[in-house]
């Protein structure tokens, strides 16, 4: 009650903030706030020039505003008939249609160049620091940090909102809609190029505190780029439709210092190399049951429920899949099944994690198949196809 | 009857009428039907939106409301009520007995009913209503789209086809039946803005048929004209529909810029300043409609030479737009003004399309579009152009020519009060709009993150009351109608001028079976 009473004070108080906040214009932080009412100039030098230019545009908009409407309202004070006012009979003047073409036209032209010059430098995607190869998928980003020797760093980020706060259920989180599991990580002060694509439909790659919005098609590769000049966590989301969960799909860069980059980068790196030799061992069922557990209940268990009694998803307990052939059952977890919400989890999930899911979902639940899936299965089923 | 009336009753009245008023009547119910389905999916949306977190609808459904409310609101409510005003005025503007083409006319309104109940029953069909947005842009509309889209793709074929034959009409009617002595410089401008709306119309639609039909090749016929996968380009999908969808909103918005011509120097007791200039700007802003229209698509990676084409040439514009909007303001400069309810509502127009017209202008820079495209900027931008520029101008035509339709005077104390609650309802719904989309907030989502609750509500808040507001402008049009005071003046307005004025009131059911002389 207190709540909505303050919310509703504070909506009767907008139009004093609003005034505030053109006073204030150029003192926002980078991340978008309560009550904010502009752009902000964000944390690159791109970014900045654009909100620069974007107030420039503004206050000549609010000029001609105030000359035109004034001179209408004028007119609408002052030439009533019930001031007894005689319309005049003028209806025609070539001096005044001239002037009236060509000024607008030379304001436009003063606005070009500025616009022009900001063009060609989001345009210059030459002498990057780093690439990163963005794709959009139905409904996440995987990034792919692409290193020179061949040892790319991928993973997938993914929204962190739980369904009870989307539900309303539980209290919504400071960061509501706007956090993942795997941030994108970038180092500061360096040029960031980014190759954006998509696997499915059209996504759109828009952190507006980086100034960067780039459609993500599948089959092109779009280019961007970035050279964010302050550490920090920045957060925007998918800025094309892009089916059912378009507004779930946020994305969050966290800009650090370089070090921290270059550590983060080589865990990364180690964290690879740990899951590639583990790719030709074979583990036994208490192993993957005890890894398959928390992937399950990271991936599997908002649909399907934490003991597999089903939700969104079918149930896992007692299911054809689960009880049934391996292959067909492996084949779920990589493909999905199209049109509906059991997602392709082949690129999403690496083969060590896949198979020990797998393994755990016909051995839990009262499933007991016995059987273990090896990483090499999960990895001789995608080559098969 | 004979000559005097309808030749048959009741609803075969309606069905086999070939008079322009009766079909043109036809045309503006509909489309006020129309209004008031797209209205209602738009209070879904904003009901959603009034706060954040999932409370009435799945995100699901949600977007098959946001993609129902443009088209239903683009191709039912606003178009086919311009066509409506245009049958009933057109003829009577340039002392013509009828349209053209009669019983086109006939077959071009009745096509729409069954198309728009079509596209309205997808919501009831198992996977849903079209649910990829009104610009529907592959291959979330082709590989991903629901079964719906094949009605969906029937449907926007329908509208096309009515569309190009209504335009064809006006285009024969405006070429071959003015009365002698009416060239085309003495035209009313309302006749002009829709006779370059129909070129406009007879040259796009096509596009847009071609359009869909390489949709349903895609989604049935195995080709991959969008699919990426198959060799073709989802891109050039995007190309198409703008190369359409350009010129479609100044379809939308001429014959608006037509009818405001009309009402201010009524109203202002003093003739249209700048004419032929009017004339000029308007064809002016047709010919660029046809070459800005990848100003819709800044994002989606196009060369930097085509970036900059597009952006000078969606600057340019501005002027022929700005010359319109100086026009009207000096017609109004030095008048002996009066404010009934279509001059406030063509007041309004002037006021918030210039308004509409300056986020245009900002929207025309492509590094600044950079972070606008796709967010509530846009929502903002378009709405102000679409509603305050469209919706306010045909409720202004409403009122004004009513009398005239009806021999009827609406209530002028309730059409003020439909004004003000509107123009009041419509702003706190929409300018708000720009802050949100400035903070980030991208379109086209049913939920959002924390910050953006204070301005969603508002605007929510502001849609009811201009959505109510219309259910005020249906009890007093159907007040007139039924019970409003009578009128037989010919010329409602002390100011008005214009051929429709000199016909009796209310206008009998044929007019100007002998052709008038105009000098």
């Amino acid at each position: 009650m207190y709540l909505q009473a303050k919310r509703l004070y504070k909506l009767a108080l907008s139009p004093v903030l609003l005034l505030l906040s053109f006073l204030s214009t150029g003192a926002w932080a980078e991340e978008a706030q309560r009550w904010q009412m502009n752009m902000s100039p964000g944390v690159t030098e791109v970014g900045a020039e654009i909100y620069g230019l974007h107030m420039i545009v503004f206050w000549i908009c609010v000029v001609i505003g105030v000359l035109t409407f004034g001179a209408m309202f004028y007119s609408v004070f002052a030439h009533r008939k019930s001031k007894g006012v005689k319309a005049a009979t003028f209806h025609e003047s070539t001096t005044i249609e001239i002037a009236w073409t060509i000024v607008p036209f030379v304001i436009l032209i003063v606005m070009a160049f500025p616009a022009t010059t900001t063009l060609l430098k989001v345009y210059d995607f030459d002498d990057s620091d780093l690439d990163i190869l963005v794709t959009g998928y139905q409904w996440k980003w995987k990034y792919e940090y692409i290193d020179e020797a061949g040892e790319n760093v991928v993973f997938f980020s993914n929204l962190r909102t739980n369904n009870t706060e989307i539900y309303n259920e539980d209290e919504k989180g400071e960061h509501y809609l706007r956090e993942v599991d795997e941030p994108v990580v970038l180092p500061v002060n360096k040029k960031v190029r980014l190759l954006i694509t998509a696997n499915d439909v059209i996504h759109a790659w828009w952190v507006p505190a980086l100034a960067v919005k780039k459609d993500a098609i599948p089959g092109f590769i779009n280019e961007s780029w970035t050279k964010p000049l302050v550490t920090g966590v920045y957060r925007g989301q998918c800025a094309e439709l892009c089916g059912r969960l378009h507004g779930y799909m946020p994305i969050v860069v966290n800009v650090v210092e370089e070090d921290e980059y270059n550590a983060w980068l080589a865990e990364k790196k180690g964290k690879a190399s740990e899951i590639k030799a583990l790719m030709d061992k074979n583990f036994s069922l208490d192993e993957q049951m005890a890894s398959g557990k928390p992937v399950y209940e990271q991936y599997c268990a908002a649909c399907h429920g934490v003991n597999g009694e089903g939700g969104v998803g079918k149930a896992i307990a007692g299911s054809s899949y689960a009880t049934g052939d391996v292959k067909a059952h492996i084949g779920m977890g990589v493909n999905g099944v199209a049109g509906t919400a059991m997602q392709a989890f082949g690129a999403q999930l690496n083969d060590v994690d896949m198979s020990a899911v797998i393994t755990y979902q016909r051995n839990a639940f009262g499933n007991n198949m016995g059987d273990i899936v090896q990483p090499i299965d999960v990895y001789n089923f995608k080559q098969g196809q | 009857m004979g000559a005097h009336g309808p030749a048959t009753k009741g609803l075969m009245r309606w069905v086999t009428t070939t008079n322009h008023k009766d079909i043109g009547t036809m045309y503006l119910w509909f489309s006020f039907a129309m209004f008031i389905l797209g209205g209602s999916f738009a209070m879904i949306i904003r009901a959603e939106l009034f706060q954040p977190g999932l409370q009435i609808v799945e995100p699901e459904f949600f977007n098959q409301m946001t993609t129902m409310h443009g088209l239903v609101m683009v191709f039912g409510a606003i178009m086919p009520s311009f066509v409506g005003l245009a049958n009933w005025m057109i003829p009577m503007m340039i002392g013509a007995p009828d349209m053209a083409l009669p019983r086109l006319n006939n077959f071009s309104f009745w096509i729409l009913p069954p198309t728009f109940l079509l596209l309205a029953s997808t919501l009831f069909m198992d996977g849903g209503a079209p649910n990829f947005g009104w610009t529907f842009y592959a291959p979330l509309s082709t590989t991903y789209a629901p079964d719906t889209v094949t009605f969906f793709i029937f449907g926007v074929h329908l509208m096309g086809l009515s569309s190009i034959m209504g335009s064809i009409n006006i285009i024969a009617t405006v070429v071959n039946l003015r009365a002698p002595g009416m060239t085309y410089m003495k035209m009313p401008m309302f006749v002009w803005t829709w006779l370059i709306t129909a070129f406009l119309l007879v040259a796009v639609m096509p596009v847009l048929a071609g359009l869909v039909t390489m949709m349903l090749m895609d989604v049935h016929f195995g080709t991959s004209f969008f699919s990426a996968a198959g060799g073709g380009d989802p891109v050039l999908f995007q190309h198409i529909f703008w190369f359409f969808g350009h010129p479609e909103v100044y379809i939308i918005i001429l014959p608006a810029f037509g009818v405001v011509s009309q009402i201010i120097p009524t109203f202002a007791r003093k003739p249209l300043f700048g004419y032929d200039s009017m004339v000029y700007a308007t064809a002016s802003i047709a010919f660029l409609s046809f070459i800005v229209w990848a100003h819709h698509m800044y994002t989606v990676g196009m060369p930097i030479a085509g970036e900059l084409f597009f952006m000078y040439a969606t600057m340019l514009i501005a002027v022929p737009t700005g010359v319109k909007v100086f026009n009207w303001i000096t017609t109004m400069w030095q008048g002996s003004m009066t404010f009934e309810t279509p001059m406030l509502f063509a007041i309004g127009f002037v006021f918030l399309f210039t308004i509409g017209g300056f986020t245009g202008v900002m929207l025309s820079l492509a590094p600044v579009d950079f972070q606008y495209h796709d967010s509530y900027f846009v929502v903002a931008h378009f709405h102000y152009v679409m509603v305050a520029g469209a919706v306010f101008s045909m409720s202004g035509a409403v009122y004004y020519w009513l009398p005239k339709w009806c021999g009827r005077k609406y209530n002028e104390t309730m059409g003020k009060a439909h004004f003000w609650i509107s123009f009041i309802g419509f702003n706190l719904t929409f300018f708000p709009q720009h802050f949100l989309g400035l903070a980030g907030m991208p379109r086209r989502i049913p939920d959002y993150a924390l910050q953006f609750t204070d301005f969603n509500t508002m605007s929510s808040i502001g849609a009811f009351i201009y959505g109510a507001s219309q259910i005020l402008f249906l009890f007093n049009v159907v007040r007139t109608i039924v019970s409003g005071e009578k009128t037989s003046e010919e010329k409602t307005w002390e100011g008005a001028e214009g051929l429709e004025w000199t016909v009796a009131t209310p206008a009998p059911y044929h007019t100007f079976s002998t052709p008038p002389n105009v000098k």
